[in-house]
């Protein structure tokens, strides 16, 4: 067993782990921080998707041991401490961007970091952008207007009414 | 978009939206119990063998494992049951072996469970499971199911050939549809396969047994669409638990599609385990054994024929299938290719004459059950896939050769030959729109340009129809089914007011939080935020049969709305006795109870009051309380039906095809939530898009699968997808549901992949191609261009 110490949304966090457990197993059952999903077993769906020192990053492929240290957001730290979704989350709910949810973390996380590195990304750099997260329900249609129009309000931009 | 602000018709938000934005959704794999042990499954790595050794005593002794689990702790206990009797064309009951929780002595396909390690960690339990030693001796597999039809390897004793039923259908029809194809005109031949999928919900499944001693309880918390079917399966027909010993709760569900239906072995296992070892036990399946032990879709191989005159009417239609089993019978299995097959291969034509012949196979494959749609996208492929080859060999317009073979407005309701009678529908009318949406005048146009770009542009259409709102008791009963298909539904008005429903339906997805309010709410002008639904626990919700084949709001939106009425009745009673007039008088509109032609008024939380704090109340009369039980029956299926388009771009060279646009024209009755019925088609489409241009479950001649994960699974991605263009302003409300709704979940996924073909084989039709199996991938798509010469000097 190891020592392991981060700073998990925001919050100094520590515990014990073994060698081989994962960040996401460490978030899940460790922290007790669900939101954070499993949805595979070869790094393919992106449900685990969590920000690792601000950067996206697959909560699945990563040691807890190799982010000692590190400085983690996951989607529950999104939302505004009183509860505020934040922009990106609210494009979702407006734009009808989650059916059955399980993606949906892991969505937000990714479409999050595209946003801190592309502030007004075509539809096709998004749809790229999301290569690594598997949706089953939605199509992605809704996905994609929803982080496109979160771009836009986070560039200040209105967005006509459909 | 509707832009009403509530009620029916509204495309209000969804409430659940926010708990899974924020991380807060509970799936089943959230919940720990206190004190649980986790379970590992040990599965056959062979398709077919006999169990020569297992001997599970060192991973017994290993660290922290409470017990290891083979078949021998399940003498005496059922196996998984099957729901659906198949009764085959000498009369003869369908074979139905027995599948076991743990396999018996014998593995009949790769992810057969064989033994079950509970520790007290999952790494424990995965340890010790390799110390498990387990011979087997390996047997020939039947893949294919032609081979295994010529017997020789038996996949079950009891079906020395593999042949679990040979169904025909009508098979009064069978020398008419002979003599009509040999008479007919024209005949239009099509060979085709419906390839096999994994229907792959994001969330895996995951079961949680728990017992409690003090009272005999079990709880199951199990990833399901439908609690009480577990219940009743699994209680009554596996481990013998009565319904009110056992509680099954389905929390967050992450998907379903169709595969959580059914009752699996996992289920039975953690709740025996629970009893045995007098611990929460918990599974969690990987993806990796979610592609060996998730019920898979589809799998028909099948000719079909389509016989015209010589007016290119439509005089008879034969089809012949093939229907993949796998290794055991699932749940539903045996009705995917019959019932919710046969009978819909009338399509939305004229055609008189109508014979499918369906044998049913068992093969070393996984078992193969309902995927979104069910039967009817098979239907629905080979009658839009060989009338878009009969109008090329014809010469005509595939679009007016649809048209003119469509039954028309006037001759609803119409009585198929297959058995079933549509109530209602307008197909000229989704079709004339789907054909407008795809700018087909503009088509010849985009199609030179593409070609000055060295690409095949295509453009293809679909027109589908599909059954929804499963089903009829009596009728269903009477073809096989196991259960009654009703839907239950209690609504309880709270003493302030605010009201709980308790519904049988399960949301996965579909947004029955959201949508269900807006029918109250509409129903008893009270704000949507005063009203909660209830569903996914056996303790809480009174009965249920749960969520497929789109008739949650059909079926169980029906029953919501009986209870409702019956809640509006009574409080009309009372309202009349506080009002002092006579219950004739009182009207109820906007959440307010009048005397007619006064402004004397009772609001509906006044009389929610009253109910319950019965001062002044008709005692005599009616009881106390403000709460309402309904099971609805449905009197039919009901007919959603809609016109799609497809237009796409093949480069010759590499054999990618690219979506370039989709056109969805639908007719789904009435709409509650305009939004939600939108999200339901992008989901579909996208899943039918993925089974016609990507997605393939495959074995090679072994039964080793070729496609076990998300590295060799084509999953479509963003980048696959147009945007999908909607219309549901065509709309002929159901004639037989108070709302008048037909259901909206399943058309997508039926109506795409003939549209994507079509529009595929137009693009190639200049190269001299009619025909390419599903997917049509690239290497797929190459071949076919370039021809068997090509491939052998490849």
């Amino acid at each position: 067993m190891a020592s392991v110490s981060m700073t998990v949304n925001g919050k100094a966090v520590s515990g014990e782990v073994e060698g081989r457990t994962l960040l996401v197993e460490f978030l899940r059952e460790g922290l007790e921080l669900t939101g954070t999903h499993v949805g595979c077993d070869t790094s393919q769906c992106g449900a685990c998707v969590v920000h690792v020192n601000g950067e996206s990053v697959k909560a699945c492929s990563v040691l807890a041991v190799a982010v000692d240290g590190a400085d983690i957001r996951t989607i529950e730290g999104m939302a505004a401490p009183d509860g505020t979704l934040s922009v990106l989350q609210q494009a979702f709910q407006d734009h009808h961007g989650l059916q059955c949810g399980f993606c949906t973390p892991g969505m937000v996380m990714s479409a999050a970091d595209l946003l801190q590195k592309n502030a007004d990304p075509s539809e096709q750099e998004v749809r790229e952008w999301l290569e690594g997260n598997i949706c089953r329900c939605t199509g992605y249609h809704n996905i994609v207007k929803a982080i496109l129009a979160a771009a836009a309000t986070l560039r200040g931009e209105k967005i006509a009414a459909e | 978009m509707n832009k009403q602000m509530t009620g029916i018709g509204a495309s209000s938000k969804r409430r659940e939206d926010v708990r899974f934005l924020t991380g807060k959704g509970q799936y089943t794999d959230d919940i720990n119990r206190h004190g649980q042990l986790y379970a590992h499954f040990v599965r056959s790595e062979v398709a077919h063998g006999k169990i020569t050794k297992l001997d599970a005593s060192a991973a017994a002794a290993a660290p922290g494992v409470a017990h290891v689990f083979t078949s021998k702790d399940f003498e005496g206990v059922g196996g998984v049951p099957c729901g659906w009797l198949i009764t085959d064309k000498n009369g003869e009951p369908m074979k139905e072996p027995k599948h076991p929780i743990l396999a018996e002595g014998k593995v009949r396909h790769v992810g057969d469970p064989i033994a079950v390690v509970v520790a007290e960690t999952l790494a424990q339990a995965r340890d010790a499971a390799e110390l498990i030693d387990l011979e087997i001796e390996e047997l020939p597999a039947v893949i294919d199911m032609r081979e295994a039809l010529k017997g020789g390897v038996a996949v079950h004793d009891e079906a020395p050939d593999n042949l679990c039923y040979d169904w025909e259908f009508v098979a009064e029809n069978k020398a008419a549809v002979d003599e009509a194809i040999a008479r007919a005109a024209h005949v239009t031949t099509l060979e085709l396969v419906n390839n096999r999928l994994v229907a792959n919900p994001m969330e895996p499944r995951c079961a949680i047994g728990e017992y409690d001693r003090a009272g005999d309880q079990h709880t199951l918390y199990t990833t399901s669409q439908n609690p009480h079917v577990i219940r009743l399966l699994m209680g009554a027909f596996v481990l013998g638990i009565p319904e009110h010993k056992l509680r099954v709760v389905a929390p967050d569900v992450g998907g379903g599609f169709g595969t959580k239906i059914y009752h699996y072995a996992e289920e039975a296992f953690v709740t025996f385990a629970a009893k045995k070892l007098n611990k929460p036990v918990k599974w969690t399946a990987s993806r990796s054994e979610a592609f060996m032990s998730d019920a898979q879709g589809r799998d028909h191989v099948t000719k079909v024929e389509l016989a015209l005159d010589a007016d290119n009417n439509f005089t008879a239609l034969r089809c012949l299938t093939h229907a993949n089993m796998g290794a055991y019978l699932s749940t539903f299995a045996p009705c995917i290719p019959t019932w919710l097959h046969g009978t819909l291969l009338a399509g939305n034509y004229r055609t008189p004459l109508i014979f499918t012949n369906v044998k049913a196979v068992f093969t070393n494959t996984v078992p193969v059950d309902a995927y979104r749609g069910a039967g009817r996208p098979e239907a629905t492929y080979q009658l839009e896939r060989v009338i878009d080859k009969a109008a090329r060999e014809l010469g005509v317009s595939p679009i007016a050769l649809r048209k003119q073979n469509f039954i028309k407005p006037d001759q609803f309701p119409y009585q198929t030959p297959v058995a079933v009678v549509y109530d209602t529908g307008d197909y000229d009318a989704t079709m004339d729109k789907v054909v407008e949406m795809a700018d087909l005048a503009g088509f010849d146009a985009r199609k030179a340009e593409a070609k000055s770009r060295g690409k095949l542009r295509g453009l293809g259409f679909a027109h589908y129809i599909e059954a929804c709102g499963i089903a009829p008791s009596s009728l269903v009963g009477a073809l096989g089914a196991r259960a009654g298909l009703y839907e239950a539904a209690t609504v309880r008005v709270n003493p302030t007011g605010s009201v709980s429903v308790f519904t049988g339906s399960h949301s996965h997805g579909q947004g029955h939080e959201t949508t269900f309010a807006q029918v109250v709410s509409d129903m008893l002008g009270i704000p949507e935020d005063q009203i909660d639904i209830v569903h996914g626990d056996t303790n809480r919700v009174p009965f249920g049969m749960g969520t497929y084949g789109s008739r949650s709001l059909a079926v169980g939106g029906s029953a919501i709305v009986k209870s409702v009425e019956k809640i509006v009745s009574k409080a009309r009673k009372i309202a009349a006795h506080l009002l002092e007039a006579s219950e004739a008088d009182i009207t109820f509109e906007d959440g307010q109870f009048k005397v007619a032609g006064t402004d004397r008024a009772k609001a509906f939380g006044e009389i929610a009051l009253a109910a319950y704090v019965p001062h002044q109340y008709p005692i005599e009369e009616i009881e106390p309380g403000l709460e309402e039980t309904s099971f609805y029956d449905p009197k039919n299926f009901t007919y959603p039906s809609g016109g799609y388009a497809c237009e796409v771009e093949v480069d010759p060279e590499t054999g990618v095809v690219k979506v370039c646009a989709f056109h969805a024209a639908d007719d789904f009755g009435n709409l509650v939530n305009p939004m939600i019925v939108e999200g339901q088609i992008h989901g579909g489409v996208a899943q039918g898009i993925g089974q016609a241009m990507l997605e393939h479950c495959t074995f090679d001649a072994d039964g080793q699968p070729q496609a076990g994960s998300y590295m060799d699974y084509a999953m479509p991605r963003a980048a696959d997808m147009p945007m999908v263009n909607i219309d549901s302003s065509c709309v002929t409300p159901c004639t037989h549901n108070p709302l008048g709704v037909k259901g909206c979940g399943e058309a997508g996924a039926i109506g795409s992949p003939p549209a994507f073909v079509n529009a595929v084989i137009d693009a190639l039709a200049e190269r001299g191609v009619t025909h390419i199996d599903m997917p049509l991938t690239p290497q797929a798509v190459w071949k076919a261009i370039h021809g068997a010469s090509a491939v052998a000097a490849e």
